[in-house]
């Protein structure tokens, strides 16, 4: 059985938060960075929405991954695209599901290889527990309890579609 | 060649050892293409590197002297937070079999993962990758007129940011042709990326009889040659390979075959025009020719950083997958 989310409610829910995130703290060099693939199709749609002027950052953390040893390298998405520094910014960090949390903890360590941002809030549209590393988002859309059997599926960029599927029954 | 193929590949299809372009896929040539296309953008960063390979070893063994290439590997090894260590070992030893499988075996002794060679026989990084342990990776530096597939693979990586569609392209690969390694890894690398056209030219002698046997079009006029190519791959004039006999003399040479600029217009005009150094400036290429707006010779340097540190990890990563797995 397929399961589908409201994606649209949940942008439109998490950038009226980060608006108001953004207002708050006048932050007025705020960077929004979308990790491949999910989270930045995700940042677009929330870039759109808040109507950001900035560059809006991709970041590829295959290089960054620490399970290299153990599967050896990912197929290549797209390069990272950042400003040739971030010093000082303060980075809004996109991604689509926050699971065991090494994906963002990889993501972390890169942008800090472009230098030392002012501050760096997480943002994902779902946060489906499971966490392996003491990582927590500050800007979650929504927070779903999966099955042993169950898989989150993001497809996109537009439509951007977001589903809970049965693995058995996707295969 | 069937062995050959085997030694490469992991069994589940992916680069354990870069040893030669002839035998591999085009996915595989592609997949290093878009893998370099991604280490490009670490070089051009404040901090040019990544933690991939940290705590990793690998040695460049040198037996034959090189400046651009080996540093480039030690640059790219650094890059990807490997300890690299560069050994120059001098070929004089007269049994080279045994002195090698010496060499090699206090070097694995040293626990290193990976090997880069670079050796005058041809075929040397075939025998090491041979006898190394399973837990090594062996990348091909250059072996003697065999293949320097890195250097292709940096040359097809120059190419594809000039030109997207490898299938349009004419290219043109001049001088010689016979003691080049490098030539014998492009020609594979160009006609598995399914180019247009690749075509030889040179004189009689620098040019070896089974060219016509790789479905390259030989010319022996430098002009006529150059008509319609988008590429001009100059190959340097292998003095120190040269026993006497196959030219009459250098200033003779670049007569016929030096690229002038007079010479380059025969091409088309947005023709750019590769060498993989060092250059013999007035030899094969005239200077105005290589320092001109056509030339590209330099981003070959720095797109081998990015084309080795894709080797690289590609080979370590596979190799650690498939012993995480048994």
């Amino acid at each position: 059985m397929t399961q589908y989310l409201d994606v649209e409610k949940k942008i439109k829910s998490l950038s009226h938060d980060l608006h108001e995130y953004i207002e708050q703290r006048q932050l007025d060099d705020v960077l929004m960075v979308g990790i491949h693939t999910g989270g930045v199709w995700v940042a677009k749609r929330l870039y759109q929405s808040l109507e950001l002027t900035s560059q809006l950052a991709e970041l590829n953390i295959s290089f960054y991954r620490d399970d290299f040893t153990r599967i050896g390298m990912h197929p290549q998405v797209q390069p990272s695209k950042l400003p040739a520094t971030v010093d000082g910014r303060h980075i809004i960090l996109v991604d689509d599901v926050l699971y065991t949390g090494r994906t963002i903890k990889a993501a972390l360590h890169e942008i800090f290889d472009y230098g030392r941002p002012a501050s760096v809030a997480l943002v994902v549209l779902i946060d489906r527990g499971g966490r392996e590393l003491p990582i927590q988002a500050d800007f979650v859309g929504r927070k779903v309890v999966l099955e042993k059997n169950q898989q989150i599926k993001l497809t996109g960029p537009t439509p951007l579609e977001l589903s809970i599927v049965d693995a058995r029954a996707d295969r | 060649m069937g062995y050959r193929n085997n030694v490469q590949l992991t069994p589940d299809k992916r680069l354990k050892h870069f040893l030669s372009i002839e035998g591999l896929p085009r996915s595989i040539l592609v997949e290093i293409l878009d893998t370099a296309e991604n280490f490009a953008q670490v070089g051009e960063r404040a901090i040019k590197k990544v933690p991939i390979l940290r705590g990793k070893t690998i040695v460049n063994l040198f037996f034959e002297n090189s400046t651009r290439t080996r540093t480039t590997f030690e640059l790219a090894a650094k890059r990807l937070s490997a300890d690299v260590l560069t050994m120059n070992i001098s070929t004089s030893a007269t049994s080279k079999g045994e002195s090698l499988l010496d060499t090699l075996n206090n070097l694995e002794a040293m626990q290193s993962d990976m090997f880069v060679v670079r050796h005058a026989s041809s075929g040397a990084a075939y025998f090491i990758a041979k006898h190394a342990p399973d837990h090594i990776s062996v990348v091909n530096a250059g072996d003697g007129c065999h293949e320097h597939p890195t250097q292709a693979m940096l040359d097809m990586f120059t190419i594809r940011r000039h030109f997207a569609d490898f299938s349009k392209l004419k290219i043109a690969i001049v001088g010689d042709l016979h003691h080049s390694r490098v030539a014998r890894s492009q020609i594979h690398a160009l006609t598995t990326l399914g180019v247009n056209e690749v075509r030889v030219i040179g004189p009689n002698t620098l040019i070896p009889n089974e060219m016509s046997k790789l479905g390259v079009h030989l010319y022996h006029d430098l002009c006529k040659g150059l008509r319609d190519v988008d590429v001009v791959i100059m190959l340097r004039l292998q003095k120190e390979r040269m026993d006497g006999g196959f030219l009459p003399s250098e200033k003779e040479y670049f007569q016929t075959f030096g690229l002038t600029e007079q010479k380059l217009s025969c091409a088309k005009p947005n023709a750019i025009v590769m060498h993989p150094g060092p250059i013999n400036r007035g030899v094969e290429i005239a200077s105005e020719v290589a320092n001109g707006k056509q030339s590209v010779i330099l981003q070959q340097v720095t797109n081998g950083i990015a084309v080795r540190m894709a080797v690289m990890s590609m080979t370590m990563g596979s190799h650690l997958a498939a012993e995480n797995k048994s």
